[in-house]
This record gives C-alpha cells, structure tokens and sequence, in this order.
C-alpha cells in the first residue's frame, strides 16, 4: 500500500503535523511519498521523496491550485490513499482532491483498529469505523491523534514541482489575533467555563472561583461565540493552547476542539453534570454536579482556608 | 438574487446516544431534534444577505425524513422564502458524497448566485458536503468563514486558521461559503414570523427525482468510545463534594500550596 502525506506550510512556516502525516502511514505499514507546497528553506525531517512546489508561486491559499498540482503527483505516484491533517487546509482541499478522484474521503480519523479507520461522530460520544469503497481514498487526521513517540529524522529526497498560474479564490493575506487581553499560555491555574454555565450571568461564579485558587479564568468556544466571554479568554485549537498545573473545567463537555487545547494539564478537574462527558476521559477528577451548586460552595471554603 | 441555504436536522448534542439496531448509526428514538448549529449562522448569514440586496429570493433546502420539516419551518421563520425537503427516509445511510450529490442535483438548474452551508454537521463532522458542492457545480467555494461581505458580485471572507488567526480572502459569485460558528449572532424567530412561516411554499421532492448515487463510503460499526479509565469520579452533596475536592487539590496538587 502506497500514500501520498499533503503537508501544511503558512505564513513562512512548515506546521509540525507532517510528522503525525509519517506516523499515520508507519502505523498503516504503508509506503509514503509526501507533497509540500511551501519552501526549501523549512523542509520537514522524512526520509522519502518529497514534492516541492513554491508557495510564492502557487499562493498561501489557493485551494483549486494546489488541488491540481496535487492531482498531478497522484498521477505520477499512483498512491491507494492520500493522506491530509484535519485543519483549517486539510479539510478545505481534501473534498476538492476526492471529488475530481471520486474518491470516498474519511473525515478526522482518530485510530487505527483492525486495518480499518475510525472517526468521531456526535461530540466525540460515538466513534465509526468506516471503509472505502473506491480504490482510492482521501483521508484526513485529527489533530494529535498520531503524534509520533519520537520526532522523524532523515532528509527528504526534494522533486520540484512546476506551478502553473490559475484559481478562483483571491487570498490577500493574515490578521492576527487581537492583541492585549490576557495570555493563559502563562497561567499556572485556569478555570474554564463551558456551555453548561447556562447564562452569562454565570460567568461571575467561575471568575470568583478562579480568584479563590489564585488563577485566571478561561471560556469554551460557545461561551466566546455568545460574547460572554472575551476571545482572548478561549482554550482549545482556535483560541489558546494551555499547559497550567491545575486546569478546572466547569460544564465543558468536552469537544475535541477544547481537548486540545487544554489535554497537557498537569491536573484536570472536571466538574459536569454528565458522568459520561467526553471531558471525564481525560479528567484526574470528575465530579458530578450541578456547577452552580457546587461551584459557590466550593469558592466559600477554598476562601475560608 | 438567488440564494441557496442548506441546513441538517440533528440531534441535540447533550443526548444520551445509543447504537441502532443495524449497528450502523445511533437510535432515533427518544432524542430532541434541532437545526445543526453550524447551519444557523448559514441562515442567519443567507437571510441578511437577502435584506441588503432587497430583490433576491432565499430557498432553504433540507435532506430527511418529514420529521425535518419541522426544522425547515424555524428556517422559514428566520427569514427564507420557500422550502425545498428532500425526502428521504434513508438520508443517515447516504455518505457525504451521496448527500452533496442530491444537492447539487437540485441546485444544478437553478442558477443560484450564493450557496451558504454550515461548515460541518454536528452529529457527522465530516466538513465535505459545502465544498463537494461547490466542485460538482464547478463554482468557487469559500470555507469556515468568521466575516462574510458581499458587494457587486464579490465575496470578501475571512476564514478562520487555527490560533485565533484569519486569512482574508474574496471570490466572484456564483459561489458557495460554509460557515463557522461565531460568523454572525442567529436571531431567534419572532412570533408573528413563525405564523407567517406556515405559510410559505415548503414543497417535498422524492430522493428518486434526483438521480441518487451509491455511497463512496461503508460503515462497519458505531460504537461509544472504548473508556480508557478515566479518572476518579465522585458524586454526592455539594457540600460534601467540595470538602473532597480541596483535599485532592492539596494531595495532588500544589495549587492550595
């Protein structure tokens, strides 16, 4: 079996997940060859043949460009799956690349089990082991779900890759995220509110208990898309990855976008009123309550101490 | 104008979900349905394009059994013309390729200038069926947009990256946008719209008038995910709880230290 890796460049920078890419086809016993548009300057540690056209050339984002560019290496390389991370670029090519294949693409696979691929459905609360029916098939990778145990060595062997000029989307650039607000990056111990606060009269009660344990306090993406929170407050894969010594999560359920961003804590208490919530798998402790009963409780006495 | 929004009816993800007895989707039985998250803001973003051009005509479109016109109405009472329900019984079945199928052969004739989707359904996840879309009717497509502005037939979006950054991008129309959560605030349906929704056009098209295709894709087996320990899980009195938990927080931790 032979894949074709699609690696991920912006902005100047090769993203790490080229090596989660490798690991996905090691664990598939696979042969690889891998696809970067991006530049010489930043190539990823593989030892295989690496496709390389210029990004200053083919654009930072120009999906039906990069589409063909791609589909003439699948030409040349014959691959049974190619193999993209579930981001921001992954999931905008893949379905471009599976259509003109007519391939059946697998969305964010999680795991390997059995030869076959397993995706999340319903909020991570169910999984589907799933099967291609075309010879070929697009594959997509959660994010993390493959971190290799050790980084990949070796130099790739560099075929260039001719650009030619054409697409529909015009790209004219990055606006970074807002600046001033608060770096949770930084913070020894977070308290997050997720959708469970209920209203955002709520919030009070997980900022006085952030207060209590010294902390700052953090927000779930629902919480930040109904303005209660400010965005500079949100953990998880869009808003900031966190890595405090205590992290709460209160009536967070537990997406994977969220688990993400928070899964290196040193120690997560979870406080939900579903035992079964995705967020108890990665939990040290989850307590099942109602955070508006416990939360203020728990508050009182930690200040009492 | 002619704008196109496609929703999905979905579960309400605070559900309990159980295996069917196929073992190849969860149980219907027992669940609240409500419109995907994702595909509100795509309404709420279709329906404000619709009030700054004034002349334009908004069909919301939705794939399902009849369980989901009822999802189709709040559409209609936020704000679209008509209706179009795909029936079909056995929608779940159909992978994104089938789906995005009977949608583009719905939507093939119609000359619509915008196609607005939500980047992602909640129960699926698989983030094709915009885009497959937009390929089968050879129009450019715009994903995961936070900004939309439409002007003289060009779309200018921002797309969100991961850590918080956008990339700012335009295209010409027809095209189609999916959208991501955050893109816009979806207003609530007021009474007097929801009386008017029941009286707007909402017609069924059987599946078969639309030329279906095989899946791409076969399901081998749903199952919850394998529990891999956990953590320790405690319950009871707040009360007694809180006391518990600032003794862990000692022993474990050196946040009380």
């Amino acid at each position: 079996m032979k894949t074709l890796l699609i690696a991920e460049y912006r902005d100047g920078k090769l993203f790490g997940t080229s090596s989660e890419l490798i690991n996905f086809a090691t664990q598939l016993g696979a042969e690889s060859a891998m696809v970067l548009v991006g530049s010489e300057s930043s190539l990823p540690s593989y030892n295989g043949k690496l496709y390389l056209a210029d990004i200053g050339e083919a654009g930072e984002f120009n999906p039906s460009l990069h589409k063909q560019l791609i589909l003439d290496i699948i030409e040349k390389e014959q691959p049974s799956m190619v193999v993209l991370p579930h981001s921001s670029y992954g999931w905008d090519l893949a379905p471009r690349i599976a259509l003109a294949l007519k391939a059946a693409q697998i969305s964010e696979v999680v795991e390997i089990k059995d030869g076959n691929l397993v995706v999340p459905s319903c909020n991570a609360k169910l999984r589907r082991q799933v099967k291609a029916t075309t010879n070929i098939s697009v594959v997509t990778l959660q994010g993390g779900a493959f971190t290799p145990a050790e980084e990949p060595s070796g130099t790739p062997e560099v075929i260039k890759v001719d650009v030619t000029a054409g697409g529909d989307i015009q790209f004219s650039g990055y606006e970074e995220a807002e600046a001033g607000g608060v770096d949770l990056s930084k913070a020894e111990i977070i308290v997050s509110a997720g959708r469970g606060i209920g209203k955002p009269e709520n919030l009070a009660m997980i900022e006085k208990l952030a207060k209590a344990l010294k902390g700052e306090y953090g927000a779930s993406r629902p919480v930040v898309d109904a303005e209660w929170a400010d965005p500079s407050r949100q953990v998880g894969t869009t808003g900031q990855t966190v890595t405090p010594k205590l992290y709460v999560a209160c009536g967070i359920s537990g997406a994977i976008q969220h688990l993400a961003g928070m899964k290196k804590s040193e120690f997560v208490l979870a406080i939900n009123t579903d035992k079964d919530a995705p967020i108890g798998e990665i939990a040290d402790v989850l307590a099942v309550a109602d955070l508006k009963q416990l939360v203020p409780i728990l508050t009182e006495k930690l200040n009492a101490l | 104008m002619k704008i196109l929004v496609c929703i999905k009816q979905v579960p309400d993800m605070e559900s309990k979900f159980k295996v069917n007895a196929a073992g190849n989707w969860y149980e219907e039985t027992d669940l609240a349905w409500r419109m995907n998250e994702y595909d509100e803001y795509a309404v709420e973003q279709a329906v404000q394009l619709k009030q700054q051009v004034g002349e334009a005509d908004l069909t919301v479109l939705c794939i399902g059994s009849d369980r989901v016109k009822e999802t189709m109405k709040k559409a209609l009472a936020m704000g679209c013309d008509r209706g179009a329900h795909i029936a079909d019984d056995a929608s779940y079945l159909k992978d994104p390729y089938a789906i995005a199928s009977l949608i583009a052969g719905y939507a093939k004739d119609k000359d619509f200038d915008l196609i607005f989707t939500g980047m992602q359904s909640q129960d699926r996840g698989s983030g094709q069926v915009g885009v497959l879309v937009a390929e089968m009717l050879g129009v450019p497509s715009l994903t995961t947009l936070v900004e939309f502005s439409y002007a003289d037939g060009t779309i200018n979006a921002k797309r969100e990256l991961e850590g918080g950054i956008k990339a700012k991008v335009s295209c010409a129309t027809p095209a189609l946008v999916t959208c991501q959560l955050g893109l816009n605030t979806p207003r609530y349906p007021t009474l007097p719209n929801i009386m008017k929704a029941k009286k707007k056009e909402l017609i069924s098209i059987p599946v078969a008038d639309l030329n279906p295709q095989e899946s791409l894709l076969e399901v081998l087996q749903v199952a919850p995910p394998e529990k891999k320990g956990g953590g320790l899980i405690l319950e009871g009195d707040p009360a007694d709880l809180a006391d518990q938990l600032i003794q862990i927080l000692k022993e474990k931790t050196t946040a009380l230290a």
